[in-house]
């Protein structure tokens, strides 16, 4: 066999037997980071599911998600659910799966929290949710989180994770974009605080309603942050648009984010910039 | 499609509709158009000034498609930019220190998907006027006349008073949109027009909207004596009334 003929045959025996081991694999073990691109062991990504070569926090349910952020939470308005309002063809099983994938009832986790010392509204929407979306039961719950912080003198904080309207409930999920403005002005109105942390993606209604509606914005590193999809933007204009376009980083460039906190410090950011918000104030005894 | 949902839709994006300052030429005085919205620009798919209706003072806002094709790509087929909804809000706000009431003539398939509009906000400036136009102490009094589409569209319907014309149409997102949403083909946006229930009537059982309008209305004068009446009912409530009623309307969904 001429040397050629062994390479030949060692790098194709190679590939095979790459691929045949690849199999055995467990999924998962593996990963990819859908920014970066980086393939790393799962276990690198850490307690908080940040990739370790950019930085990028992986999208997680809601419920994973509080964990990162505080020990102590009183759920609230558990179980709201959609009631189908335009009857959409195959919407009910569409829920049935995302409830089991989520544990949650629709889109979004609201409760009273403790982060450090300080009491707040938490909302943390769910991204695995049919992505996030907004419909009637997660509008609702995030009004009333809205609501009855106002009530509590609570500041709010929200982490936001949307593909945006709810295709499946029509007006009634645009209807919630002033539903739950609303209830953020009258929170606003009352001297309290708002903060929202832009996690990935948070895109169209959400973008055009209460994710920029805080007083403080944050957001999470390498995080989508838009109004209209990427694709749409591209077929309208006939060009191609960088990868990180509508990226947070790009987004504080010009302007519409106070500051990127990788995920593993912002519960410590939170807690600073609540004790400046829930401070005693001047004058008071 | 029904044929009842076809013909709406055909109606809503009628040429004839596509030239707002006529119809404000037919329903209000003296009007006087304002430009710009102070930061970067004027956006010509928002037409924006002060008027009278039937002798008392009042601001308009209007999406305007424009009814040739230099008009048209000038205003993205009536997709307002961020431009365009600094400059309705800079308006609003007039018309609040001033205590005239506001009326909106909406026409739009949503704000305008570009690059730059992107880049300067366009999702924040909806969100701005959106809450904006909930805390406005003055009426609020909207006409849909054609289409309206998403955020775009609601960025200028937050009112007391949601009419809309017969042949029109008012939905979360563009049936097209809605079907490279749902299907990735844009399509099908005949099938989605029909799941997506966007018909003033549909609409107005649900308490979506205030009332229908016949548009011989306009033709015959009587959409004018119906909004000067309703927009004078709506100046004598006092407006913690009115900003609760408000509320009250949104809150229900």
């Amino acid at each position: 066999m001429s040397f050629g003929e062994h390479v030949k045959r060692f790098s194709s025996r190679s590939v095979s037997m790459l691929a045949h081991y690849q199999a055995k694999v467990p999924n998962g073990i593996w990963q990819e980071c859908p920014h970066c691109h980086a393939s790393f062991y799962f276990k690198r990504a850490g307690q908080y599911r940040v990739c370790p070569e950019c930085g990028y926090g992986f999208r997680v349910t809601a419920h994973r998600r509080l964990k990162m952020l505080t020990k102590h939470f009183e759920e609230w308005d558990a179980d709201l659910e959609t009631k189908d309002p335009t009857e959409f063809p195959e919407y009910e099983r569409k829920i049935k799966k995302a409830q089991s994938a989520t544990h949650l009832k629709d889109g979004v986790l609201t409760g009273k929290a403790t982060i450090g010392d300080y009491p707040v509204a938490l909302g943390i929407m769910d991204p695995l949710f049919i992505m996030g979306s907004l419909g009637t039961a997660n509008g609702e719950r995030i009004t009333r989180m809205f609501e009855k912080a106002t009530k509590q003198q609570l500041p709010v904080v929200l982490l936001t994770a949307s593909g945006g309207a709810r295709m499946q409930e029509g007006i009634y999920s645009l209807m919630q974009m002033a539903k739950i403005s609303q209830a953020v002005n009258v929170h606003s109105a009352a001297g309290l605080g708002y903060i929202s942390v832009i996690m990935d993606p948070t895109t169209g209604g959400v973008t055009a309603s209460f994710a920029s509606q805080a007083d403080i914005t944050l957001a999470e590193p390498k995080a989508l942050y838009g109004f209209t999809g990427k694709r749409v933007i591209e077929q309208t204009i006939n060009k191609e648009l960088p990868s990180d376009f509508q990226s947070v980083e790009n987004s504080y460039k010009r302007g519409f984010i106070d500051e990127i906190v990788p995920r593993e410090r912002m519960a410590e950011r939170l807690t600073q910039l609540l004790s400046i918000l829930e401070a005693k104030k001047w004058g008071e005894a | 499609m029904t044929s009842s949902t076809r013909s709406v839709i055909a109606g809503a994006r009628s040429d004839r509709k596509a030239n707002v300052r006529e119809m404000i030429d037919q329903l209000l005085t003296d009007f006087f158009e304002m430009h710009g919205d102070q930061v970067a620009g004027d956006d010509p798919a928002i037409v924006a000034g002060l008027a009278k209706l039937s002798g008392y003072p009042v601001a308009v806002i209007a999406t305007q498609k424009g009814n040739n094709l230099e008009d048209r790509m000038a205003t993205h087929f009536g997709s307002p930019e961020p431009t365009g909804y600094r400059k309705s809000l800079r308006v609003m706000k007039l018309a609040e220190k001033l205590n005239f009431p506001i009326i909106t003539l909406v026409n739009t398939p949503g704000a305008y998907p570009g690059a730059d509009a992107e880049a300067t906000g366009q999702g924040q400036m909806i969100a701005k006027n959106i809450s904006g136009m909930l805390k406005l102490k003055v009426p609020i009094l909207t006409l849909i006349i054609g289409e309206a589409g998403s955020g775009g569209a609601l960025a200028l319907a937050c009112s007391d008073q949601i009419w809309m014309f017969e042949n029109s149409m008012y939905s979360v997102l563009s049936p097209e949109g809605f079907a490279s949403i749902m299907w990735k083909d844009a399509h099908l946006a005949d099938k989605a027009a029909e799941l997506m229930r966007l018909t003033p009537d549909w609409l107005l059982k649900q308490h979506a909207i205030h009332r229908v309008i016949p548009e011989s209305m306009l033709v015959d004068g009587s959409l004018k004596t119906a909004m000067t009446s309703a927009v004078r009912e709506l100046s004598q409530q006092n407006v913690a009334d009115l900003l609760k009623k408000r509320a009250t309307f949104f809150r229900r969904f």
